[in-house]
C-alpha cells in the first residue's frame, strides 16, 4: 500500500508551449540508441496539421494491459518505479502489446530486437531535460502518487489534432 | 574506411518521369568531399549532365532536372531538416540553390537516400511515394488542382492512414515529410514555390514551376531507419548539445518574434523596406509593428525539426473576403512583400494575402514583387481596368488576391504576368510601347529580397544583389571582400543547414561540426579558396551561359535594379540613392577578388587551378557571345 502512494516522476506535455521542434525525439534516440533515429524515440511529437502538435508517450496505466497481453513474459510491470519494463531476450516482436495498448504506444522498428517503451531514464527523462534546457518547457516533470486517472492524458494524435485545430483556428 | 563519407548514404534516387524508371545513383567519395551536398552537389550534377549544352535547356521542358538534395548535416545540425531544391531556374536561367525546411530531409535520410533527381516529365499528374526502400510513382489526378491546405489534409488522412496500415502491429509511425506544389506551380507560374508544411517554401528560383512542368504534384516520404552513422559519435553528441544550448540562448529574441519584428523596424529604423514597389523604403506605421501581430494574430509558436529557436509563428484570422485563414507569422519577407510593398499596412490583410499565396503555391517574395510591379503600372496608367476587368490599387488587398487568381488562370494579361516580373516587363514594354523595365525590381530575373540598398543601413549593400550568383536572393548576397558573403551561403546551402541557426555559430565551429559528422578535415582556407569558389565559378558559368530565351551580359546585368538609382523620396534618409560609379568600382573590385576578369567571367587560369578545365570551353562561348 505504502509503495504505491510514494510520489513518482511523471512526464506532462503542455501542448500550448510545444513548437513541434522534436528535439526531445532526437535526444531520446541518441540516449537510448546512440544515434539519431526518429522512429526509435520513445516519445513522439506529431504534426498532422502544420503548427498543431500532439505528444504520445507511455502514460503508465494502472492496469497496464500491454503486460497482460504479452505472451512471452517479455513485458513486466515494475511496481517500485511504476513503469513497464521490456526484457529484450524474451520479446518475439508479436505486437500483442501494441494491440492491447489504448494508444498503440509501444513501437516495433526494424533493427531493434524488441519492442521499445519509455523507461523514464531512471527518473530523469532525457526528453524533459532537453525541452527544459532549451527553455521551451513543453515537457515538464511532475511528482505524484500514481492514479488511475493519469491514463486520461493519453491522446489519439489524429483526434487531438482536429480538436486543437478548432481551438487555435476557429476563434475571432 | 568506408567508401562513402560518414553522414551520407551515398545513394541518390534518379527518377525518370517520362519513362517511369527509378534508378539509384552513387557517386565517388571524392565528389561528396569536393561538392558536399545540396547546392554544391546539384551544381556538379547539372554541370555533368548538361555542360556546354546548358543554353539549350528549357527550364520548363522535360530536359531540365528537378534536384532535391539533403546535405551531410541534414538531420544532424541543431536546427532544421532542410533540403536544397535546384535545377535550371526559370527565373535566372542559372542554378539557384533554394532551401526549404521540410521533414522530407530527415525522412529521406531515414529511408536510406541522400536526395532525389527528377528527370523527364509525366504525361499525367503523378506524386512520389517513398516508404523506406519502396519507391512508387503514383497517379495524382485526384489531387491535381488542390490547394495547400487540401493537399495537407489528403496527406494526413489518406497517406498517414496508409502508413499506419503499413506499420500495422508495429505501433504508430510519426508523420511523413512532404513537398508539394499548389495551383501556381501547376500553371508553371515562374514565381511558384515548392512548398512544405503549409508556409515553408523553396521560393527563389521558381522551382514550383519546374515541378509543375513535370506534372509532379507532391513527394511524400516516410523512413523508419536511423540516420547514417556519424564519424565521431561522442564528439557529435557533445557538440550537438553544446550548440543547442548556445543557439537556443542566442536565438531567444528570434523565438519571440522571428523575423516578423522586421515589418516595422526595417522600414522605420533602417529605411530599407519595399513600399509600393520600392518607390519608398521608409514608413513609421506602428500598425504593422510586431507587437500588433503578437497580441492579436499569432496563435502559436512554431519550430522546425531539431531547432532550439523555433522562429516561426502560426497566425490565424477570419477575413471578410477570404474566410478563415491560417499562415505563418507572417515572416518579415511576407510582411514586406505582401504588405508594405503593396501599400498594405493592415496586419489582417497582410495575413490574408500571405495565407492566399501559401494556399495557391506562390513564393511570397517573387509574387509580392510582381504584384507591386503590376500595381505601379496601374498607378502610372500604363495598364488600366480595361486590360484586367478590375482595378488594382495600393492597399487594396482584395484586388491583389484577384490578381493572383488571374495569374494562375493565365487569362489575358495574366498569361504575361505568370512569366514573372522581369519577363512581364519585357513583354508589356513591347505591347504598350513604353519602357517599363525600370519598374522591375529584379536582378537577372530574380526578385530582390525585401532589403533595400539605398540607405546602406541594412546588411545589404550596393553589390549584394548585383553580382551575386543567386541574383536577387537575399540569403546569398555577395560581399565586397568575397569571403564573408557567398562562400558562407554556399556552405549553408551545401551542408544544407538553416542560416538562422548557423549565424550564431562561428564559421570554424560550423566546419568542426561538419568534420565531426563526416570524418573530413575541411578547413576554412580550403573551403573559401577552393571548394566554395569551385561551386561559385560553375554556378557563374551556367548563369552566364543562360538561355534559351534570355542571355545575361555582366556589363549590363551585374547591376542594381534601376529603381535603386532613384533617390529615396521620404524619411530620415530622404535623397539617398545608389551612385552608379560606386557600383562600377565595387563590381571591379569584387571581380578581382573572386578571380573574374574585367567582364565578370571566371579567368581561365583560375578555372585550371580549381581543376575545372572542362569549363574553359564554356568561357570561350560566353566571351564570343559578349563580343557580338
Amino acid at each position: 500500500m505504502n509503495e504505491s502512494r510514494e510520489p513518482y516522476p511523471w512526464i506532462l506535455f503542455r501542448e500550448d508551449l510545444c513548437t513541434g521542434c522534436r528535439c526531445c525525439m532526437i535526444a531520446c534516440s541518441l540516449k537510448h540508441e546512440g544515434k539519431v533515429w526518429i522512429e526509435a524515440s520513445r516519445i513522439r511529437i506529431y504534426e498532422l496539421i502544420p503548427g498543431v502538435h500532439v505528444a504520445v508517450y507511455c502514460v503508465r496505466c494502472f492496469d497496464h494491459p500491454c503486460v497482460d497481453a504479452c505472451p512471452t513474459g517479455a513485458l513486466s510491470f515494475d511496481k517500485s518505479k511504476f513503469l513497464v519494463l521490456v526484457d529484450e531476450s524474451k520479446c518475439n516482436l508479436c505486437g500483442k502489446c501494441i494491440e492491447a495498448c489504448p494508444g498503440s504506444v509501444p513501437r516495433i522498428i526494424s533493427g531493434k530486437k524488441s519492442v521499445v517503451v519509455c523507461d523514464m531514464c531512471n527518473g530523469n527523462p532525457e526528453c524533459v531535460r532537453i525541452c527544459q534546457m532549451l527553455g521551451y518547457n513543453a515537457l515538464i516533470l511532475v511528482r505524484y502518487e500514481p492514479r488511475p486517472q493519469f491514463k486520461e492524458f493519453l491522446r489519439d494524435p489524429m483526434e487531438a489534432t482536429q480538436k486543437l485545430k478548432e481551438k487555435y483556428f476557429n476563434r475571432g | 574506411m568506408r567508401d562513402i563519407p560518414y553522414g551520407f548514404h551515398g545513394k541518390i534516387l534518379d527518377i525518370d518521369l517520362s519513362r517511369s524508371k527509378i534508378k539509384v545513383l552513387e557517386f565517388d567519395e571524392e565528389v561528396y568531399r569536393e561538392f558536399i551536398g545540396g547546392r554544391g552537389l546539384a551544381t556538379y550534377i547539372l554541370w555533368k549532365e548538361f555542360g556546354l549544352d546548358w543554353s539549350k535547356v528549357n527550364p520548363l521542358g522535360p530536359e531540365n532536372l528537378l534536384i532535391i538534395l539533403t546535405g551531410p548535416l541534414t538531420g544532424f545540425w541543431p536546427g532544421g531538416s532542410r533540403v536544397c531544391i535546384s535545377g535550371k531556374s526559370p527565373q535566372s536561367l542559372g542554378i539557384i540553390g533554394s532551401t526549404v525546411d521540410s521533414d522530407v530531409g530527415v525522412e529521406l535520410k531515414a529511408s536510406g537516400y541522400d536526395g532525389i533527381i527528377i528527370r523527364g516529365a509525366s504525361k499525367d499528374p503523378v506524386y512520389l511515394f517513398i516508404y523506406n526502400d519502396n519507391i512508387e510513382i503514383r497517379d495524382a489526378s485526384h489531387i491535381w488542382g488542390l490547394k495547400g491546405s487540401e493537399i495537407i489534409n489528403w496527406i494526413m488522412k489518406d497517406i498517414y492512414n496508409e502508413l499506419k496500415s503499413l506499420e500495422k502491429n508495429k505501433g504508430l509511425p510519426s508523420h511523413p515529410g512532404y513537398l508539394y506544389i499548389g495551383p501556381a506551380g501547376e500553371s508553371m507560374v515562374r514565381c511558384a514555390a515548392v512548398i512544405s508544411r503549409r508556409s515553408h517554401g523553396a521560393g527563389y528560383g521558381g522551382y514550383g514551376a519546374v515541378m509543375g512542368s513535370k506534372k509532379l504534384k507532391a513527394i511524400v516520404v516516410k523512413g523508419c531507419n536511423p540516420l547514417p552513422e556519424v564519424y565521431d559519435k561522442d564528439g557529435y553528441k557533445d557538440m550537438l548539445y553544446r550548440l543547442w544550448k548556445f543557439i537556443g540562448e542566442k536565438g531567444r529574441r528570434f523565438r519571440e518574434w522571428g523575423t516578423a519584428a522586421g515589418g516595422y523596424v526595417v522600414g522605420a529604423e533602417t529605411s530599407s523596406e519595399p513600399i509600393r514597389n520600392w518607390q519608398s523604403e521608409w514608413h513609421n506605421n506602428k500598425r504593422v509593428h510586431v507587437s500588433e501581430y503578437q497580441y492579436y494574430w499569432m496563435r502559436h509558436r512554431w519550430g522546425c525539426y531539431g531547432c532550439p529557436i523555433s522562429c516561426m509563428k502560426i497566425s490565424y484570422t477570419n477575413c471578410r473576403w477570404l474566410g478563415k485563414v491560417v499562415t505563418d507569422g507572417p515572416d518579415y519577407e511576407a510582411q514586406a512583400y505582401l504588405g508594405t510593398n503593396l501599400g498594405v499596412f493592415n496586419p489582417r490583410d497582410n495575413i490574408c494575402l500571405t495565407a492566399l499565396a501559401d494556399e495557391l503555391g506562390f513564393d511570397s517574395i517573387g509574387t509580392g514583387n510582381l504584384l507591386g510591379f503590376i500595381a505601379e503600372l496601374f498607378e502610372k496608367d500604363i495598364i488600366s481596368e480595361k486590360d484586367l476587368g478590375f482595378k488594382v490599387e495600393w492597399g487594396n488587398a482584395e484586388s491583389f488576391a484577384k490578381l493572383m487568381k488571374l495569374i494562375i488562370e493565365r487569362k489575358g494579361l495574366g498569361n504575361i504576368f505568370a512569366e514573372g516580373t522581369y519577363r512581364a516587363a519585357l513583354a508589356i514594354s513591347k505591347i504598350k510601347g513604353v519602357d517599363v523595365t525600370k519598374y522591375a525590381v529584379t536582378v537577372k530575373g530574380v526578385a530582390v529580397g525585401a532589403h533595400g540598398v539605398r540607405s546602406c543601413l541594412d546588411y545589404t549593400k550596393p553589390i549584394s544583389y548585383a553580382v551575386s550568383v543567386q541574383c536577387g536572393d537575399h540569403t546569398s548576397t555577395a560581399k565586397l571582400d568575397y569571403e564573408s558573403g557567398e562562400p558562407i551561403a554556399i556552405f549553408h546551402d551545401s551542408a544544407v543547414i538553416c542560416s538562422f541557426t548557423a549565424f550564431h555559430v562561428s564559421f570554424e565551429d560550423q566546419l568542426r561540426f561538419l568534420n565531426v559528422v563526416t570524418g573530413w578535415n575541411l578547413n576554412k582556407d580550403v573551403w573559401l579558396n577552393v571548394k566554395a569558389r569551385r561551386i561559385l565559378f560553375l554556378q557563374r558559368i551556367m548563369l552566364l551561359l543562360g538561355g534559351p530565351d534570355i542571355y545575361w551580359d555582366p556589363r549590363i546585368h551585374d547591376d542594381v535594379p534601376p529603381r535603386f538609382y532613384e533617390p529615396l523620396p521620404e524619411g530620415p534618409y530622404k535623397g539617398k540613392k545608389i551612385d552608379r560609379s560606386e557600383v562600377m568600382r565595387q563590381r571591379i573590385e569584387y571581380y578581382r577578388r573572386v578571380g573574374y576578369d574585367e567582364y565578370g567571367i571566371p579567368r581561365a587560369e583560375e578555372l585550371k587551378s580549381l581543376g575545372l578545365n572542362d569549363a574553359i570551353e564554356a568561357v570561350k562561348i560566353i566571351k564570343e557571345r559578349l563580343r557580338t
